[in-house]
């Protein structure tokens, strides 16, 4: 384990919203590619520490951003 | 050089709107929502700012209820198509632009069926022909906030809570207002508000869009483009989240780029202050034009009930006839005419000569306006001689 989070959203638009939201709310986070085995979709996720995992997602659902899915990320 | 022409276009545009559009072309240059790299998602963020900043603006509290288009027109056919099914009734008023007259005509003979509320002759509306037209089919009332042929604005607040009483989408047509009038899509009442962003918002052409309030159903809207978005590229068919079920295809970033900056120093200037400017400068403008014998002075002349759109007229002269020798004589730049309004025009008594609108705008001082009334009172002179 790697001690990051993967958090999937609908776009690449939302996972750089996702990003500003985050980031705003004082959360440490990367935009990375979504990782090939977690979705097919060819755009961005939003990284984020694993002990952020909760906060995040809880600051995410608050501004309206839909979340699709949230993994553990492998190294 | 006088430019009086900001209803049809604002200019010139304040220099960290091109600074900023060269920036992006110089440094970042890619398209957002693909390939995932920095520079897409650099182009991502620019696309962000310029939704926070119109949610901003309007009071829309989800940024991504922000939709782009080409310009107001692509966002108000958007609406009126999407929405409006054969056999559906759609209210409007007698001061629309063409950018609302024509696709309602061009739906009207697809079998959508359309009321035009009357106006005053100074343009004004009261809400009550509005409640007057409705009918059990009617599925939209459309009206512009403030004329672009003499400025008169519209009491969208009160349609709006005519429209909410029997719950029919309301669409506003922001065109002349967005950036120098106050519009709060909550509690002016309004479901749809499209705006453009090369006039009072000070960005490039190629800019505009539509703001969604929270509460409108998107299913009941269907795309009038459909293709490539960058996101679920594994299905064949349209997203059906915002904003991508309505942005396809690679977006106009570098205008996006520059409206951001226009609207953020609209922003940060404040619109108070750019009301009042404009208020002093319409003042100036009525009164000046008002006093010259020989000229007709159309709408409201109220800087409190309109924007910064002056129609006049000179007896015995034509429009255009006026506007060119404003052009050759005094290097002064406005537009005669209809101004793609007949509907506006029917209203006010000016057809089929139209009339010749000042606009003046943000960049727009008292001495030019000066010049202006000055210049007018010479050409009305010559006829009197
Ligand atoms: C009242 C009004 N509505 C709609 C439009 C259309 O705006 P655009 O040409 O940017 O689509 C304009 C301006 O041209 C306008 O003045």
């Amino acid at each position: 384990m790697s001690g990051f989070a993967v958090i999937l959203v609908h776009s690449t638009g939302h996972a750089v919203q996702a990003e500003r939201v985050l980031k705003r709310a004082g959360l440490t986070v990367k935009l990375i590619p979504t990782p090939r085995h977690l979705s097919s979709d060819c755009g961005s996720a939003v990284r984020i520490a694993t002990t952020d995992r909760d906060r995040g997602a809880d600051v995410l659902s608050k501004a309206g951003i839909a979340i699709d899915r949230i993994e553990a990320l492998d190294d | 050089m006088i430019y009086l022409d900001n209803a049809a276009t604002s200019w010139p545009k304040p220099d960290i709107v091109h600074e900023t559009m060269s920036r992006y072309m110089r440094e970042i240059g890619a398209s957002p929502g693909r390939s995932g790299h920095r520079l897409a998602n650099e182009a991502e963020r620019i696309r962000l700012d310029a939704r926070e900043a119109i949610a901003e603006l309007v009071g829309l509290s989800d940024p991504m209820r922000v939709i782009f288009t080409l310009n107001a027109t692509e966002a108000l056919n958007l609406v009126m198509q999407g929405l409006l099914q054969p056999g559906a009734h759609a209210i409007t008023t007698g001061m629309e632009h063409n950018s609302v007259m024509r696709p309602l005509r061009a739906l009207e003979q697809r079998g959508v069926s359309i009321s035009v509320a009357p106006c005053s002759r100074d343009g004004t509306l009261d809400p009550q022909t509005i409640d007057e037209a409705i009918r059990p089919q009617t599925r939209l009332i459309v009206v512009n906030h403030a004329s672009n042929v003499c400025g008169t604005v519209l009491p969208i607040r009160e349609i709006g809570a005519v429209a909410r009483r029997h719950d029919i989408p309301f669409l506003v047509d922001a065109a002349q207002t967005a950036g120098c009038w106050p519009i709060d899509i909550n509690d002016d009442n309004i479901d749809l508000l499209a705006f453009t962003g090369h006039k009072g918002l000070l960005g490039p052409t190629g800019t505009g869009g539509l703001a969604i309030n929270d509460d409108f159903n998107i299913d009941m809207l269907r795309p009038l483009v459909f293709g490539g978005t960058g996101s679920r590229s594994e299905h064949e068919h349209q997203p059906d989240f915002l904003p991508d079920k309505y942005e396809s295809g690679t977006p106009n970033i570098v205008g996006l780029a520059g409206l951001v900056a226009g609207l953020r120093y609209v922003l940060d200037r404040g619109l108070e202050r750019i009301r009042v400017h404009e208020q002093k400068l319409t003042r100036r403008l009525i009164d000046g034009l008002y006093a010259i014998s020989g000229v007709c002075v159309f709408g409201t002349r109220d800087p409190h009930r309109q924007t910064a759109a002056v129609s006049f007229m000179i007896d015995g002269q034509s429009a255009s006839r006026i506007a060119h020798d404003l052009d050759e004589r005094f290097e002064i730049m406005c537009r005669p005419g209809l101004h793609c309004a007949p509907q506006a025009h029917r209203t006010l008594g000016t057809l089929p000569n139209g009339t010749v609108r000042f606009a003046p705008g943000l960049f727009t001082t008292e001495a030019e306006i000066d010049k202006a009334v000055a210049a007018v009172a010479q050409l009305a002179e010559g006829t009197i001689e």
